[in-house]
């Protein structure tokens, strides 16, 4: 295959239930290039979350390798590739506190440590989904469901990844908090002319058309080729 | 009869002791607790084991060894290491490992400073009349904030387990993701001897003060005995404490700054 253009590239990842031969996960190679926009879907319990946790190495893998930018990716390096290909979970992880402490604690990291929260950013992308500056003082169990969703989709979109993981992200959301956060994302991912791509894994139909150019099906831990 | 300033007891008076157990027996029966057995076994219990070690440290003293010393302490530790562990909740591939070798480093480390730099006893080291009671009493405090500690860390990474793993989707490195938690764990770890620290003198009177009050021990010398052996607590505590954070947290995050949880496992489960 040609790897020009590749940002994320998976090749035959494997991963099978600790201590047993029985496969979790076999044979799956994914290629990932700027602009692309990739929805996986499948039933429950075919392997689309582990899929996507193993792309961001958030798991050991069994068997195969991810690649970033046609490089494989040591330890030392594991934490910079996560802040470039960032996973979103699906319920989102808030630490006590207000918006603003939320969306301020990457910074705290190393990783980021050359760069300062940038609040009129965070704020103009608060404002495209209909929120005030005032949200940003509002404290972590005040907010509903959708809401935490936005911070979580916001605190990884201000640290600029390249690819985001996306597993379920609207899952429990209402239809209009769904267009909400659906819209943050396309508006990141066009921002930068074709560089940025993201995995969208959903077991909705018509979101996976509606987000991406390709869905591709998975079942029983294996890739198949879908509309 | 009054020996050298101390009552030396005869195991008649031992007995008029144990006869104080049948008030507590006499409560259970009136209310119905149903703890006669329990405390039959309790009381039994606490005497043979306390007879066993009365009898294995006449044996030690008298022998004199270096070795034997040494077998008791080495004996002494494992158990200590052993029991941090029983005492919590989960489990993971090593632990056993992480708890002994923080209990040994820890309190064999603070036990020898107590010798050597303040008793000044560097030479006679392994003398049993020191050694073994300041590592007896080392070993049962640190054993504690060792379990204590361990204990909070597996809970937390549990409990949070989403946060630790939110911070390594940003970017986190794994002390990054964990520092929380590991700080959590030292804190718990830590803060009942500093309480203990704090009230000591004033809501009760240590043991081994005690002790030395009833074998004669002026109060001035029995006060600085025990404000030494608090310090040499205190600092096994510290130390073992976060030997076992830190040798827990090796463990439970691989190299590739993944939260290994599936590692983690409740007790009597495999």
């Amino acid at each position: 295959m040609d790897s020009a253009g590749v940002l994320l590239d998976a090749q035959g990842l494997g991963r099978f239930v600790p201590g047993t031969q029985q496969w979790l996960l076999r044979d799956v190679s994914l290629a990932v290039r700027g602009g692309d926009r990739l929805a996986i879907v499948g039933p429950t319990g075919s392997g689309k979350t582990l899929l996507l946790r193993s792309l961001a190495l958030l798991d050991p893998i069994d068997e195969g390798r991810v690649l970033w930018l046609s490089q494989t990716i040591s330890a030392r390096l594991v934490p910079a590739f996560r802040s470039q290909a960032t996973y979103l979970h699906q319920r989102p992880a808030l630490i006590e506190g207000t918006v603003e402490d939320n969306l301020r604690l990457p910074f705290t990291f190393r990783i980021h440590a050359h760069q300062d929260f940038d609040r009129r950013r965070v704020a103009s992308m608060l404002e495209m989904v209909g929120r005030g500056a005032d949200f940003l003082a509002r404290s972590w169990h005040d907010l509903s469901g959708g809401e935490a969703q936005i911070v979580a989709l916001v605190r990884a979109l201000q640290l600029n990844p390249t690819v985001l993981l996306l597993d379920e992200p609207t899952a429990s959301l209402d239809a209009s908090t769904t267009q909400t956060i659906e819209r943050l994302i396309s508006h990141w991912h066009e921002r930068t002319n074709g560089k940025r791509a993201l995995i969208w894994v959903t077991h909705d139909r018509q979101q996976s058309t509606r987000v991406a150019q390709r869905v591709v099906q998975m079942n029983a831990g294996k890739l198949l080729e879908g509309t | 009869m009054t020996v050298d300033g101390y009552i030396e007891l005869k195991a008649w008076q031992v007995a008029i002791a144990a006869s104080l157990v049948l008030l507590n027996a006499a409560i259970s029966l009136g209310l119905q607790l149903g703890l006669g057995r329990s405390l039959v076994v309790a009381s039994m219990r606490m005497v043979v084991q306390l007879l066993l070690i009365g009898y294995v440290l006449r044996w030690v003293f008298q022998s004199d060894s270096v070795l034997t010393v040494l077998a008791l302490a080495v004996i002494m530790t494992i158990i200590a290491g052993v029991a941090a562990v029983r005492r919590t909740e989960r489990r993971y591939p090593g632990v056993y490992w992480a708890s002994s070798v923080s209990v040994l480093v820890s309190s064999w480390l603070v036990t020898s400073f107590g010798i050597a730099a303040v008793l000044q006893k560097a030479d006679t080291w392994y003398e049993p009349q020191y050694a073994i009671p300041i590592l007896g009493m080392i070993l049962g405090n640190t054993l504690n904030g060792i379990s204590l500690g361990l204990n909070r860390l597996e809970d937390e990474l549990v409990v949070h387990r989403n946060l630790v793993e939110m911070s390594l989707t940003l970017g986190a490195t794994s002390w990054e993701a964990a520092r929380g938690p590991v700080r959590q764990a030292v804190r718990t770890g830590m803060i009942p001897m500093i309480n203990s620290m704090m009230v000591t003198g004033i809501v009760s009177l240590p043991g081994m003060m005690t002790g030395q009050l009833l074998s004669g021990v002026s109060p001035l010398q029995a006060v600085k005995y025990q404000i030494v052996i608090m310090f040499l607590i205190a600092s096994g505590t510290a130390l073992g404490t976060v030997g076992v954070v830190l040798l827990s947290f090796r463990r439970l995050f691989n190299r590739n700054h993944q939260f290994q949880s599936g590692l983690l496992t409740a007790a009597g489960h495999k």
